[in-house]
Formats: C-alpha cells, sequence, structure tokens
C-alpha cells in the first residue's frame, strides 16, 4: 500500500509536471469543499486531455461515463463509492487513464455485468494503482486493445460462483498489458476470452473460486513471472494457440478438480520454467498437441501431470519431478510424447559411467495409477509395501502401461 | 516396575542384538543419506523402510527377548513383585531399546547431515515418532504371542505370520475388496480398514504429510474431512495409541493367568 | 505357615494336581518327594504363585495368597535350574535382587563361603553349572526369610560345596525358620529332613516323619523306603 501511495505521489508529480507541459491540459480539483466537488460535475466541465485531480475524500458516485480522453488522478486514495447501485467508472473514450482510486461497492446484478472500471470499444487506456474492494466485476475490458492494466489490488470476498464477477475480465481485446497486479477473492482472477498478443507479467492470483487465470480462444499471448495460489480450481488454458507460459508458479491448488495448470485443447504453446507445487494435480492435460516443457519443477503434487489422452508429440526434456506422489498418469496405452533427460526424484537407477545420466530407462507411470484412476478409494494404500510389489512387477514387464512411455537418459542430479 | 524395566534395558543395552540393530539403523541413515545426498528425499524413502522394518524387527525381537529371558523371569516372578510389573517392566524395556535403538541410528547420521538446518525436520520427527509408536505396537503383539505360546518356534512362526499379514497380506486383500465393491461408496470401509491395521495406520500418517495433495483429490466427503482437517491426523494418532495400549493391557492381563 | 486345601492344577489335558491337602507348620525341614511327574514342582511353583490353581485354596502365613506378591517377601526361593540371564556379572546379578527385594542381606559371608569372589565380575552365561548353582544358593541364602523353598539345591555342587550347603541348611533350621526341600538324592533328604511329604499321583500319598516312614514301609533305609512305596502303588 505504501509503494501504492509513494508511486502514485511520484506520478501526480510527473502528470502535474508532464502532462501540462505537453498535453498543456488543466487540472480541475475536486473535493469535497471545492467548487467542482463531484467527479461527473468535473467530467463534464472537462475538455480533452485535461486532468482531473480528485482529493481525498468519499465520493458517492456511480455510473461515471468518461467520454473524453482525460486523466482521473486520485490523490491519497480517495474512495469511490458505489452503493452498489450498478456499475461505476465506464471509459468510453480512447486516451483514458484512471490512476490511484480506491473504488468500492459496485452493484451485483444477475443480469448486467456491472464492474468498478469499464473500458469500452477504446484505446491507449491506462488503469493504474487503483484498490477494488466488494466488487462484483472488476476490470473489464470490452473491445479495447492497445492498453495497460498495471498495479492494481483487487480484493473481491466471493463464496459462490453464480454471484460473483471475475477480477480483470478481458473480451475481445488485443495487445493489452497485465502487469503487476494482485487479484484475490473473486471468481476468476484474471479472464481472457477471444483476447490475442495479450502480456500478463508479474501478476498475483490467489484465493479465487474458480480460475486463477483463465483462458478462452485467445492466441499468441505470453504470460510469465505470475504466482497463482490457493484458486478453487488453479489456472485453466483451453481452445488457444501459441501460449507461452514461463517462470510461473503454481501453488496448492488443492481439491478434486483442481489443478496447476489444465490444458485443454491447446497447440503449439511453450511451458518453460514454471513451478508446480503442492497442487492435486500438476497439470492435467486433454487434447493438447505439440507443447514444449522444458525446466519445471513439479514438486509436491499428487500428480505431477496428468494426461488424459489425445496428446500427442509434448515433449518434456529438463524437468524435475521431485517428490510427486504420482510422476505421470496415463489413461490409455497408448504414447506419443516424449520424455528426456529429466530428474526423477523416485529414480532409483544408477550411473555406472558416471555421465550423469542414470543407465537404466525410468518409467514415470506406476500401475498403482491406473488403480487409483479406476478405484479412487485405493489411494490410502499409496506407500504400501504391497503396492510397491505389485508397481515393481509392472516395472518389470509392463502390462497395464504403455511400454515405450519411459524416459531414456534419465538425469542423476537435478536440473539447476 | 521401573526397576525391572532398568534391568531389562542395561541388560539389551548390553546385548549384541541392540547393537546390530543400532547399526543397522546407523548404516541405513548414512547409505541413503550418501546416495541421496539430499535430506528430504532421504527421510521419504526411509518413510518407506521404516513402517515395513520397524515391525517386522519389533516383532522378532520382541519374541526373542522373550524367549530368551525365560529363566530371568523365573527368577523375577520368584521375588516379591506384581506380575505385571514383571512383564511390563521387561516390555518397556525391550520397546524402550529398540526405540533407543531406532532413535540414535537415524538420528545420528541425519543431524550430522545438517537436520537441524533443513526443513525436513518435522518429516523426520513424524518419522521417528511413528516408528516408536510401531515398535511399541509390535513389540507388545510379539510379547502376546510368546506368552500364549511356549513354543518357540511356532511363537517365531505366528509372529513372522502376523507380520507378514499386517505388512503384506492384509493390504492385498484390502485392495481387492476396494476392487470388487468398487460400485458402492467405499471411503467409510476404506478409512475404517485402515484403522484395523496399525501399519497402514502408520502409512496413513505418513500420507497425511507427504502426498496430501493426491489425497484431496478424492470426492468422498468422509475422506475430505479426514484427510483435509487436522481430524484425520488426530484420529490416526488416537487409534495408534488404541493399538499400543491394547496388546499392553492384554499382556498385563494374560500374565496374571500364565502359569511357569 | 502354610495350608493348602484341595488344591487342584491341570496343565491342558493332564491332570497335575487333584486334591493336595497339606499343613505345614513353622519350624523345620520338610522333604517334598515324589516319583518323576508326580506334581512337586508344580506344588512348590503354586506355593509361589508362579503357577495358578484350577481350584483351591493355598495359605501362606496366613494370608490367602490369590492375586497377591508381596507374601514373597517372606520366602527365599532357590530354583531348580539356575539359568541366569546370560549378559549379567554376578555382581550385578546379585546387587540387582538386592534392589529388587530392598531386605538386609548378607551376602560376602557367602561368596567367601563358596569362593565365588573371582566370578564376580564374569558373566553369567560364562560359569559352569556347579559355579551358577553356588550363585544360586547366595541368592537364595543371603536373606533372613522365615520360609525357604529350594527346588533340587545340590544339582552340580562338587562335595564340598555340598558340605557348606548341608551346614546352612542346618543353620537355618536352627534359626527356626520352615525349608521346603525336594530332592532326589535320598542320602541328602535322610540327613537333613525331619518330616517327609510323598506326592503321588497329584495327593499327598505319606506326611510324616522319617521314621514313620520307615516303620510304614518295613524299610531300613530312606531310599528303600521309596521305592517300596512306588512299588506298591504299581501292584495296587
Amino acid at each position: 500500500m505504501n509503494q501504492i501511495l509513494s508511486h502514485s505521489k511520484l506520478l501526480v508529480f510527473l502528470i502535474l509536471i508532464g502532462g501540462s507541459q505537453f498535453l498543456m491540459g488543466r487540472t480541475i480539483t475536486i473535493c469535497s469543499t471545492c467548487k467542482v466537488s463531484s467527479i461527473k460535475q468535473g467530467i463534464a466541465m472537462a475538455v480533452e486531455y485535461d486532468t482531473l485531480l480528485i482529493k481525498k475524500g468519499t465520493y458517492k458516485e456511480y455510473n461515471i461515463v468518461i467520454d473524453k480522453p482525460l486523466t482521473l488522478l486520485g490523490e491519497d486514495y480517495p474512495v469511490i463509492d458505489g452503493e452498489e447501485k450498478g456499475e461505476i467508472i465506464t471509459i468510453v473514450s480512447d486516451n483514458v487513464t484512471v490512476d490511484g482510486l480506491f473504488i468500492i461497492n459496485v452493484g451485483t446484478s444477475y443480469t448486467t455485468d456491472y464492474a468498478a472500471v469499464r473500458v469500452v470499444k477504446s484505446e491507449n487506456f491506462l488503469i493504474q494503482h487503483l484498490v477494488l474492494e466488494k466488487l462484483f466485476f472488476g476490470i473489464y475490458l470490452e473491445k479495447s486493445n492497445k492498453g495497460k492494466v498495471y498495479h492494481n489490488k483487487i480484493i473481491g470476498d466471493a463464496v459462490d460462483e453464480y454471484n460473483s464477477g471475475n477480477g480483470i475480465q478481458l473480451w475481445y481485446s488485443h495487445h493489452v498489458q497485465v502487469d503487476r497486479n494482485i487479484v484475490q477473492g473473486t471468481r476468476d482472477g484474471i479472464y481472457l476470452e477471444f483476447s490475442d498478443n495479450v502480456t500478463i507479467n508479474n501478476n498475483r492470483s490467489s484465493d479465487n473460486i474458480r480460475y486463477g487465470l483463465h483462458f478462452m480462444f485467445s492466441n499468441d499471448d505470453i504470460y510469465t513471472n505470475n504466482t497463482f495460489e490457493n484458486n478453487g480450481a488453479g489456472v485453466a488454458v483451453m481452445f488457444s494457440k501459441n501460449i507461452r507460459m514461463q517462470n510461473n508458479t503454481f501453488r496448492k491448488n488443492w481439491g478434486t478438480a483442481s489443478f496447476g495448470m489444465l490444458l485443454k485443447e491447446i497447440n503449439d504453446a511453450e511451458i518453460i520454467g514454471n513451478t508446480f507445487e503442492e497442487n492435486t494435480i500438476g497439470i492435467n492435460i486433454e487434447g493438447s498437441n505439440r507443447i514444449n516443457y522444458k525446466g519445471n519443477d513439479f514438486i509436491n503434487n499428487g500428480w505431477a501431470v496428468k494426461v488424459r489422452g489425445a496428446c500427442y508429440t509434448n515433449t518434456f526434456k529438463n524437468n524435475n519431478f521431485l517428490y510427486n506422489s504420482f510422476d505421470i498418469s496415463y489413461n490409455s496405452k497408448v504414447n506419443d510424447n516424449v520424455f528426456e533427460q529429466n530428474y526423477w526424484s523416485s529414480y532409483t537407477g544408477y550411473d555406472l559411467d558416471k555421465n550423469g545420466i542414470g543407465d537404466v530407462p525410468y518409467r514415470p507411470v506406476k500401475l498403482f495409477s491406473y488403480i487409483v484412476n479406476r478405484t479412487p478409494e485405493t489411494i490410502v494404500l499409496l506407500r504400501s509395501l504391497f503396492m510397491d510389489i505389485i508397481d515393481f512387477s509392472e516395472k518389470v514387464s509392463p502390462v497395464f502401461t504403455p511400454d515405450n512411455l519411459m524416459d531414456s537418459n534419465p538425469l542423476m542430479r537435478k536440473v539447476k | 516396575m521401573l526397576k525391572i524395566l532398568k534391568y531389562s534395558f542395561y541388560d539389551l543395552m548390553r546385548s549384541r542384538w541392540s547393537y546390530v540393530y543400532f547399526l543397522f539403523y546407523l548404516a541405513l541413515g548414512f547409505v541413503l543419506l550418501f546416495l541421496n545426498n539430499d535430506l528430504s528425499k532421504a527421510v521419504i524413502t526411509l518413510m518407506n523402510v521404516i513402517i515395513v522394518l520397524v515391525p517386522l524387527i519389533g516383532t522378532i525381537f520382541g519374541v526373542m527377548y522373550f524367549y530368551n529371558s525365560k529363566e530371568f523371569t523365573e527368577l523375577l516372578l520368584a521375588q516379591p513383585l506384581r506380575r505385571s510389573t514383571i512383564f511390563l517392566g521387561q516390555y518397556f524395556g525391550v520397546a524402550g531399546s529398540l526405540t533407543l535403538s531406532l532413535f540414535l541410528g537415524l538420528g545420528v547420521p541425519f543431524v550430522l547431515y545438517g537436520l537441524f538446518k533443513s526443513d525436513a525436520i518435522f518429516n523426520f520427527t513424524l518419522l521417528l515418532v511413528t516408528g516408536a509408536f510401531l515398535t511399541f505396537i509390535f513389540t507388545a503383539l510379539a510379547f502376546n504371542i510368546a506368552l500364549s505360546n511356549e513354543n518357540r518356534i511356532k511363537g517365531f512362526g505366528y509372529a513372522v505370520l502376523l507380520w507378514l499379514f499386517l505388512a503384506v497380506i492384509y493390504d492385498g486383500l484390502f485392495l481387492l475388496s476396494l476392487i470388487v465393491f468398487e460400485e458402492y461408496p467405499l471411503d467409510k470401509f476404506s478409512l475404517a480398514a485402515t484403522m484395523c491395521n496399525p501399519i497402514d495406520l502408520s502409512r496413513t500418517l505418513i500420507l497425511l504429510k507427504l502426498d496430501i495433495s493426491a489425497l484431496l483429490g478424492y470426492t468422498g466427503a468422509v475422506f475430505k474431512k479426514f484427510f483435509g482437517t487436522d481430524f484425520g491426523l488426530l484420529i490416526s494418532l488416537v487409534v495408534l495409541l488404541f493399538w499400543t495400549i491394547l496388546p499392553i493391557w492384554r499382556l498385563a492381563i494374560k500374565s496374571k493367568r500364565k502359569d511357569f | 505357615m502354610i495350608q493348602i486345601d484341595n488344591l487342584h492344577k491341570r496343565f491342558g489335558k493332564n491332570q497335575v494336581l487333584s486334591g493336595v491337602e497339606l499343613t505345614i507348620k513353622s519350624g523345620g525341614i520338610y522333604a517334598i518327594l515324589g516319583p518323576n511327574g508326580s506334581g512337586k514342582t508344580t506344588l512348590i511353583k503354586s506355593i509361589l504363585g508362579m503357577v495358578i490353581p484350577n481350584t483351591g485354596t493355598i495359605n501362606v502365613l496366613d494370608t490367602n495368597i490369590k492375586n497377591g506378591w508381596r507374601y514373597r517377601k517372606e520366602i527365599d526361593y532357590l530354583p531348580q535350574i539356575a539359568n541366569f540371564p546370560s549378559n549379567i556379572r554376578v555382581g550385578e546379578l546379585i546387587r540387582m535382587i538386592k534392589d529388587l527385594r530392598q531386605k538386609p542381606s548378607e551376602e560376602n559371608k557367602l561368596i567367601t563361603l563358596f569362593g565365588l569372589e573371582p566370578f564376580l565380575d564374569k558373566k553369567l552365561g560364562t560359569l559352569s553349572g556347579g559355579t551358577k548353582q553356588k550363585v544360586n544358593i547366595v541368592l537364595t541364602f543371603m536373606f533372613n526369610s522365615p520360609l525357604m523353598i529350594l527346588d533340587e539345591p545340590t544339582t552340580g555342587l562338587d562335595p564340598g560345596s555340598l558340605i557348606r550347603l548341608k551346614k546352612l541348611i542346618q543353620e537355618e533350621k536352627e534359626k527356626g525358620k520352615t525349608l521346603l526341600i525336594t530332592s532326589h538324592i535320598m542320602q541328602f533328604v535322610e540327613e537333613v529332613a525331619d518330616e517327609i511329604v510323598y506326592l503321588l499321583e497329584g495327593k499327598v500319598y505319606f506326611k510324616g516323619s522319617i521314621e514313620e516312614l520307615k516303620q510304614k514301609t518295613d524299610q531300613v533305609d530312606v531310599e528303600h523306603a521309596i521305592a517300596a512305596i512306588a512299588m506298591q502303588t504299581t501292584d495296587a
């Protein structure tokens, strides 16, 4: 919070100096005792490229429509209280900046997706340093391109899926940057639908009731260095192409239908350097092809990777599989994916020629994982000597598991 | 009782077998740490070993001690001592010295490898607690078997069978019944079946720590309550305690009626 | 001192004691005799509480011994086969028994008497049968209890030690103690025993002095007298 405040102060300064020099806009000060005492009034008075400086205080307003290029700048986090009556800020013009506001009490509706801030068919927007609480939808971008959503803090209190909204939602919005936001307690932390070339970096999405990040029909997107923790069902990436997922952390997504990441109908993606830790399922893959998994860490998951069929020519290379209850689970006997040079903590082979590569192949699929897929209650027999004996015999002569599913060159040491 | 415990304990501490046991764990600890070079991984491997091996050693050692100390027992029986005192004293002496060997044998290598500076310490503690419970339970079971069987060969046979049954066969039957009745809701059954076997119970304690992510993937509400909250840990510990007390109690009762 | 009524004991199908009635008065040496398997050891162990009777009551020093253990403070017992825990040293064993009984004891005199000093630091497992028996004797005689039960005390003893043992037994008798002794050596019995209790088929067949036994069987020595009883019963 302090950081946000100091940022906003710096920006106030920069915009006061820079804005007045380059954009030649005026600054209209808004406060409860000023001549201009409401934001709506300020917007009505302002001309293009003006700055509205909103002083500390509480402004009970909603349906604020910004229809010209303006900068709304909060000083010391003025509170905009929508009193649960509906949408609070709607941007319908290009080149709008909203900065440093504390927006609360968005109206909840079963028919209209009210948002704290909505951008409609506009470009070059900048939404930053906002704090949103008691919201329905947080920041909703609708057919709006080339903007930036930066360093916002969205704290919802969602309990059920049906009457809650998403933290940051992009719908038909391309070339948008979503950076350094904190989203928690919403339905989907960040939701993308039909949005291409979006960059999602350094965000933290946690404790959301459905997905931390949810992709649908969105191509050529990149997300890096995000943390997704304790979301109802993890991160879902569906029906999309050419996604790059790098250096993200997926943690503690626990539950029956919960995964670090769910991939469904994803083609040609890169999944590199991510950490999947303590999830019920690290990655759940369904109908996803030509994906390159490299340098990921799978630590203490129930299932590191669960392959649910129709997955072809995926490559797993140089990943660390550490202390997972099950490394890989397959539900078919056919395997067209490659496992090469990964480190498996449960590998028990040896390396006589000391080249760092185990001399016997590692079979990551245990027979027991088949049994558990079939009769889930058998999970209580995990780590039992009887199971070890059965797994061992399956290892010696595979009957149920695909016999070409193995890492022929397992590493003896962890990939750094 | 403390006096008997003391003498049994001293007696055992001087016997070759305690050292063999101690050295075995020492070697196991060092070898695992040397091969894995990773404390957490070694602890996990050890857990798998412990839940099978500790019962075996506890059983064999318990039976062996009981038969070998027959003379000592008879000597004590003629002394003004309560019978339960004699047997419980011997029992705690054996179980105590086995536990001590376990703690020291595993503790030394792990401490040398920097246990106190690692985050594996909780797992390691759990490992030792589980090991101690299993030692106490299986030594008590062994004493019971030995007390009820004059014939050493028979006693040994039953003891090993008991171990084999609880360590391997039980789980096989358990698995089979789960698969045969897979159409029915089985979560209560499977938890109950787990409770009925101290080895499975200890395994559950370990699962709760190591495999909680996988366990929470199951839908059943009973499972969820058991594994998802501290409830499971609590229940497991209570039942494990019950498993310890029950054979000790039977030992005390049976010993009162036994002829020597 | 000891009062036994209607004592029955069965091991499996084997009825060992079937209605033993026996009263042992204070003072004197009682030899319990009988053929192999007549229930001598079972009777002794019943008195010691090591064997639990099926029916019947045993009173020692006027208290029923059922479920009791404190009365054993008043008994010194010499078990038949002195197989001690092999890891313990002789000295330690003596200290341990002293520690367990918490009574004044005079082990030093006895250790000297039987020449056990060089063995005090030896483990019991390394001792010969005779030496073990000497240790056994020390452990039994070092306390001063009113009742002594000696099961085959002469086993493995050399003649010198045997003489010392007999002397010890006489000394204890003179202190007014009651001694129960079983033995197969009739000469020894004849020398020490005041009264004989003859067990046969789980019952007390005869109880009386040696003289009475001789009279009853018309024999001149105990050995023949005992043998005669055995003959009579086989004839009958």
